[in-house]
């Protein structure tokens, strides 16, 4: 149904000039002095112009690229991309040998140029980024690909900037599942969607005819566990993004909910209700085994693992609220974390280990935070009246999860966004849905 | 001069905000006075009914699915109802309010709806005659965000399945 492998990427020149440069970005304190980069349109020739609109009905997809390159480097935080007019030198001749001095003059550090070309279907771009104090550059590179995955390109330069500046993996090459709301509070409508990062290129993966909630990547990207009310029977299923074929996989005499990947893919993670208690088990997706992981009188939910699948955090209110636990994988060890004023819920290990993610409540506020995995070091990132469920991008740096507003007496001025946050604490930015929005899940990098 | 005028400026100030402060304290208890006991629902603004006299949903407080004594009641007229119309089987619908994670409010769902199934089968009502679902915090009654909302929203509702 959905084609997310329907490119083909090929590589053919990658010279990356590892020498000593004057301009890197630490990304591990709040970044309140982003980098000045100038992202000049990458070049375009008149026949790939015409091209370039017959084949994708835009004009001049080398600026609409830069244009892509410009915004992530933008919402990230860490880059100031500087404004087009300013620019003394035009795309072609830049991308051949940049005068560093105008580009210094308009405050420059970093210089990203390209050209693009259009020819038998084949979408070919080439780009370099340039350090301007050291007046050389940094890093060249190009692909082919199909013209429709023009967007993805832009995507990919961003990540490779990313790396090169910031020495670690971007995370713009990749994709949000979420719910899309409509509809009054008392009858919502939900649907599973999916889209770039950006928030380009939405697509709907369910009607809206069933209750559709908390949609979770498998570690490739392809494959999405959820929960969905289907014949009213809330049940685990699983979701082939590519083909499109839906299956249930938590059918117990119960209700199955709140499920996860392991890091590994093998296995789903889940609650299972029944009687009124809830506990953890896993489903080996091979051989179908189920695992009975927790075995507790309280409810015990929204288990994750650790990205070495040795250890699951999971929510449990056995201490009689809700608290963030602690166990190895096999169930065994339970320890509790979490010992702040408020109650805890929602814990996601971080994709480098080191951190869970939560939501609190303390005092009717809600909270995104991080602690370490021993619990120490709580850190709240964001205070607001009712957000929860964050997740992960796929290089650890940023979490994405949703709020909702206060509604008046007669259930008014409701809505559910997206919203994203550093781990620093800063740049917290809405992220944009084509409808309201609620429980995202962050892709891995789609491509390396 | 100076000073009486600004002396009796704040003992304005004062005054009307204690008869600001008085009308609003007035008007909460008005307003939800009969209505909640405790945090937990007690009015019938959004109840229906299984039968005549017979109350479909009972109410909880915050995280909690413990039966009041006025929720045991409605069930125990539930389960007189049940008894005399053996042919009608139910689902007990369990519901958390907005201020909880989506996840836990799931599993508090089912649980309040387990709360409100045992004490129909303590009062002879058939395990087999009773499903439980719960829809967490996705299917309130009432849209407000305010503590009266949210009590007539921690409900459990029995509805007939056939």
């Amino acid at each position: 149904m959905i084609r997310i492998i329907n490119l083909f990427f090929i590589i053919f020149f990658l010279l990356s000039t590892k020498a000593y440069s004057l301009i890197e970005i630490d990304i591990t304190r709040g970044n309140l002095d982003p980098l000045p980069i100038a992202v000049s349109p990458l070049f375009q020739d008149d026949d790939s112009k015409r091209n370039s609109i017959n084949e994708l009905k835009i004009k001049n997809v080398g600026s609409e690229i830069s244009l892509v390159v410009e915004n992530n480097l933008k919402i990230s935080g860490l880059f100031n991309p500087l404004s087009k007019e300013a620019f003394l030198q035009k795309p072609d001749i830049a991308h051949l040998k940049p005068r560093f001095e105008d580009w210094a003059l308009i405050k420059a550090q970093a210089l990203i140029t390209g050209k693009v070309t259009i020819e038998d279907k084949k979408l070919k771009v080439e780009f370099r980024l340039w350090d301007i104090l050291a007046g050389r550059e940094m890093m060249a590179l190009a692909f082919t690909t199909v013209p429709s995955n023009w967007r993805r390109v832009g995507h990919i330069i961003s990540d490779k900037v990313y790396e090169r500046l910031t020495g670690e993996k971007g995370y713009f090459d990749t994709r949000i599942i979420y719910v899309s709301e409509e509809g009054p509070k008392t009858a919502r409508v939900k649907k599973l969607a999916i889209m770039d990062q950006d928030g380009f290129n939405t697509k709907y993966l369910t009607l809206g005819n069933e209750l559709v909630l908390t949609p979770r990547f498998n570690p490739t990207s392809q494959m999405v566990t959820y929960l969905s009310y289907f014949k009213n029977l809330p049940r685990v299923y699983l979701l082939d993004i590519e083909t499109g074929t839906q299956e249930v996989v938590g059918d117990f005499p119960g209700m199955t909910f709140a499920p996860r990947f392991s890091p590994d893919g093998k296995k789903i993670i889940m609650s299972f209700a029944k009687d009124g208690n809830s506990d953890i088990y896993t489903m080996d997706l091979e051989n179908r085994i189920v695992e009975r992981i927790t075995n507790h009188p309280s409810i015990d939910t929204s288990p994750s693992y650790s990205p070495d699948n040795r250890f699951i955090t999971f929510n449990s209110d056995r201490s009689g609220y809700q608290q963030i636990y602690v166990m190895k994988s096999d169930g065994s060890n339970v320890k509790r974390i979490s010992f702040g004023k408020g109650l805890y819920g929602t814990p996601v290990w971080s994709p480098r280990g080191d951190l869970i993610a939560f939501t609190k409540l303390h005092k009717g506020k809600f909270y995104i935070g991080v602690m370490r995995t021993d619990g120490s070091g709580e850190r709240l990132l964001t205070e607001n009246y009712y957000q929860e469920a964050p997740s992960w991008s796929p290089n650890g740096r940023v979490l994405i999860f949703y709020r909702e507003t206060k509604s008046n007496d007669k259930g008014e001025g409701f809505s559910a966004k997206l919203w994203s946050i550093d781990l620093t604490g800063y740049n917290e930015r809405q992220v944009q849905t084509e409808t309201d929005a609620s429980d995202p899940s962050w892709s891995s990098l789609l491509s390396n | 001069m100076n000073f009486s005028k600004s002396f009796r400026n704040t003992f304005l100030v004062i005054l009307l905000s204690l008869i600001v402060s008085a009308c609003a304290t007035k008007k909460t208890t008005t307003k939800v006075e009969g209505q909640m006991q405790g945090d937990v629902y007690t009015g019938t603004d959004t109840v229906k009914y299984l039968a005549d006299g017979v109350p479909d949903r009972v109410f909880f407080a915050t995280n909690e699915s413990i039966l009041t004594t006025k929720s045991r009641d409605t069930l125990r007229k539930q389960a007189n109802w049940l008894r005399e119309n053996s042919s009608v089987n139910v689902v007990v619908e369990g519901h958390a309010d907005e201020r909880g994670t989506r996840e836990y409010n799931l599993a508090l769902g089912e649980r309040r709806a387990n709360a409100a199934k045992d004490y129909l089968i303590t009062y002879g009502i058939s395990a087999d005659r009773i499903s439980v679902i719960s829809y967490g915090k996705e299917r309130p009654v009432d849209s407000g965000s305010n503590p009266l909302s949210w009590s007539k929203n921690r409900r459990s509702v029995t509805v007939k399945a056939n």
